[in-house]
């Protein structure tokens, strides 16, 4: 009996190796011509980038000679005669201010709604929820005759770009609050028993407890200024000013037929953003994962 | 209530205070640049406005210019085709979600496995997402450049001649379609992985046991479960398909004979372009009201099919 079986047996188990590796094998292919995918475009905007101006339109993916200097002329922006220093000093200037603002503020605020007791605070936590549904195309209009008003006076100005976002975020507060009525009740008895004032709780106890709900709301605010293209493109009208963004924008109207410096203009913007994901993947993933969820 | 002591009140009181120190900062900036500017969108939309025009409340006349029709001779014409133009062209581009959706999951379904360099490929995936808009759809205007441009340029060695993918009526909303699928599908794989982890081993034993293959599993066990993240998926797809705007103004610039201008693009031009704050208030408003109806209906016909572990 036992003769008769185990061949069989060592055949099934043959069959099935063979039948998983082939398995394996599709997998493998099948994920590796969508990673060409993803990534030839990448590739394409980086060789081009370092063509010069007679190689642009040659079918190939290595340069002739490596041309740095589109880089150097495109950083120094050509005929908008502005430099990319100055658009990421814009960029980064801006990004953090409103990033800064708004986590903190919205924290405050977070807490105040989880937290603390005060007259109306269910009803206007409702207004805030109510405005998450209002797309931004309704309320940008009248922000903006706001900021344009001979009072204010806003209108192309770091102002305009900087206060509006800084202030308010009802996203920011309604994630953070939903995060801090999570932390148990009792560690902020035992420290009001301790004598800790309502402050001291926020500043000691829930805040230092909320680092990774605090991390994802800063990713995503940071990502989200960074990117943000139409509230800039339409309170910024000198190039001094741009956004990164909205300089890019514009560079493409100028050098329209350029490639090899609009991929190096291109490139120039990618670049650092892919940086500081390869190096922090882990951390953008859980953010996602995180908010993607609680949404 | 008169009973309530002294001391009591004061306690009741400093509460009070505190609770509005700690919601002011930010409170104050929602009422300025978040809630206020709600009620005086709304008023707009109401009023004739170019700026240096004194306001003129007209009533439901901006709404009528969008909506209404007009009879000419015999047949009838909208009083604004821009707007009907516009929002196929708006409706149009949200085929892209459905699409993108169903590459995130055949990806993420490929990625759910045991095996090796799993990371390498989700590194790889994630690598548009991060990616600045404006730079990607620069970057993909060439790889469309109808002479030179890598896609044409790739057809060609199978002697096949490309079309002018951005300049065509044709070819222009497709074209958009797959640039915002490869800019996204990373996102929506992650998500659908993430999802994919939680769902008990099990399951899948049992249904094994009772003899069903992996394609009655997928369809008996997987994808009703991926009923949260699927109707998530599509709220916050069509939410934002409602106000797609960059890669249009970057890409087309609207063209080719505006087939690629949005509803947030015809908002933009009317608004910061022509000035018409009244006109453009009201467009705004209505299509506040598209993306409320259409998040209530599909509350209402998939959220009682949705599926909890």
């Amino acid at each position: 009996m036992s003769n008769n079986t185990s061949p069989s047996l060592a055949q099934s188990k043959k069959r099935r190796f063979i039948k998983e590796t082939a398995q394996k094998v599709v997998v493998y292919v099948l994920l590796s011509v969508v990673g060409v995918f993803m990534l030839v475009p990448f590739m394409w905007m980086v060789t081009t980038s370092l063509k010069d101006a007679g190689s642009v339109f040659v079918f190939s993916w290595i340069p002739r000679q490596f041309e740095w200097r589109n880089y150097v002329e495109a950083w120094k922006g050509g005929p908008t005669g502005v430099s990319f220093t100055r658009f990421f000093m814009n960029s980064i200037f801006v990004s953090s201010l409103v990033t800064f603002g708004q986590v903190f503020t919205c924290a405050f605020a977070a807490f105040a709604f989880a937290r603390l007791k005060f007259w109306g605070r269910d009803k206007l936590f409702l207004a805030y929820l109510g405005t998450m549904m209002i797309p931004g195309a309704v309320t940008m209009i009248p922000v903006y005759i706001l900021l344009s008003s001979r009072y204010l006076n806003w209108v192309n100005s770091y102002k305009a770009l900087i206060i509006p976002g800084m202030f308010g975020g009802a996203f920011g507060t309604f994630l953070l609050r939903q995060f801090f009525l999570t932390i148990p009740k009792d560690l902020e008895d035992a420290a009001r028993i301790d004598g800790c004032s309502t402050f001291g709780i926020f500043w000691r106890i829930i805040l230092p407890l909320s680092k990774p709900a605090l991390a994802t709301l800063t990713t995503f605010t940071f990502m989200g200024v960074w990117n943000d293209f139409i509230w800039p493109l339409i309170v910024i009208n000198t190039m001094e000013k741009k956004t990164l963004p909205v300089a890019l924008a514009s560079f493409q109207g100028m050098y329209s037929t350029d490639w090899h410096l609009l991929m190096a203009a291109s490139t120039i913007v990618l670049m650092p953003v892919l940086i500081v994901y390869l190096f922090n993947q882990r951390f953008f993933v859980r953010g996602i994962v995180l908010t993607g969820l609680k949404q | 209530m008169s009973q309530i002591s002294a001391p009591a009140r004061r306690k009741h009181l400093r509460e009070n205070l505190t609770g509005f120190a700690f919601l002011a900062p930010n409170g104050i900036g929602f009422l300025v640049f978040g809630f206020l500017p709600i009620f005086a969108s709304l008023f707009l939309s109401f009023a004739s406005w170019e700026l240096i025009t004194p306001i003129k409340w007209i009533g439901f006349r901006n709404f009528v210019g969008i909506l209404g029709f007009h009879k000419d001779g015999a047949s009838v014409f909208p009083n604004d085709p821009y707007f009907w133009k516009y929002l196929l062209n708006t409706f149009y581009f949200m085929i892209g979600i459905p699409l993108g959706m169903a590459t995130s999951l055949i990806l993420a379904l490929l990625m759910n496995q045991k095996i090796k360099g799993i990371n390498i490929f989700r590194t790889i995936y994630f690598m548009p997402v991060v990616s600045s808009m404006i730079a990607c759809a620069l970057l993909w205007r060439w790889i469309y450049h109808p002479e030179v441009g890598l896609l044409n340029m790739f057809l060609y060695l199978f002697h096949i001649k490309g079309p002018d993918w951005l300049g065509s009526m044709a070819w222009a909303k497709p074209s958009l379609i797959v640039m915002g699928i490869w800019k996204g599908a990373g996102y929506n794989m992650l998500l659908y992985l993430a999802a994919l982890q939680g769902v008990p081993e099990e399951l899948y034993e049992a249904a094994r046991v009772d003899g069903a293959n992996k394609w009655r599993q997928f369809w008996g066990i997987t994808w009703p479960l991926l009923g949260p993240i699927n109707f998530l998926m599509i709220i916050m797809g069509v939410i934002g398909g409602f106000q797609s705007f960059d890669v249009q103004y970057v890409m087309t610039g609207g063209g080719p004979v505006n087939s690629t201008k949005t509803m947030v693009f015809y908002i933009y031009e009317k608004a910061f372009t022509m000035f018409q704050m009244g006109y453009a208030a009201a467009i705004a408003w209505i299509l506040a009201a598209m993306i409320f109806v259409f998040t209530f209906l599909q509350w209402k016909s998939m959220g009682k099919k949705v599926f909890y572990v």
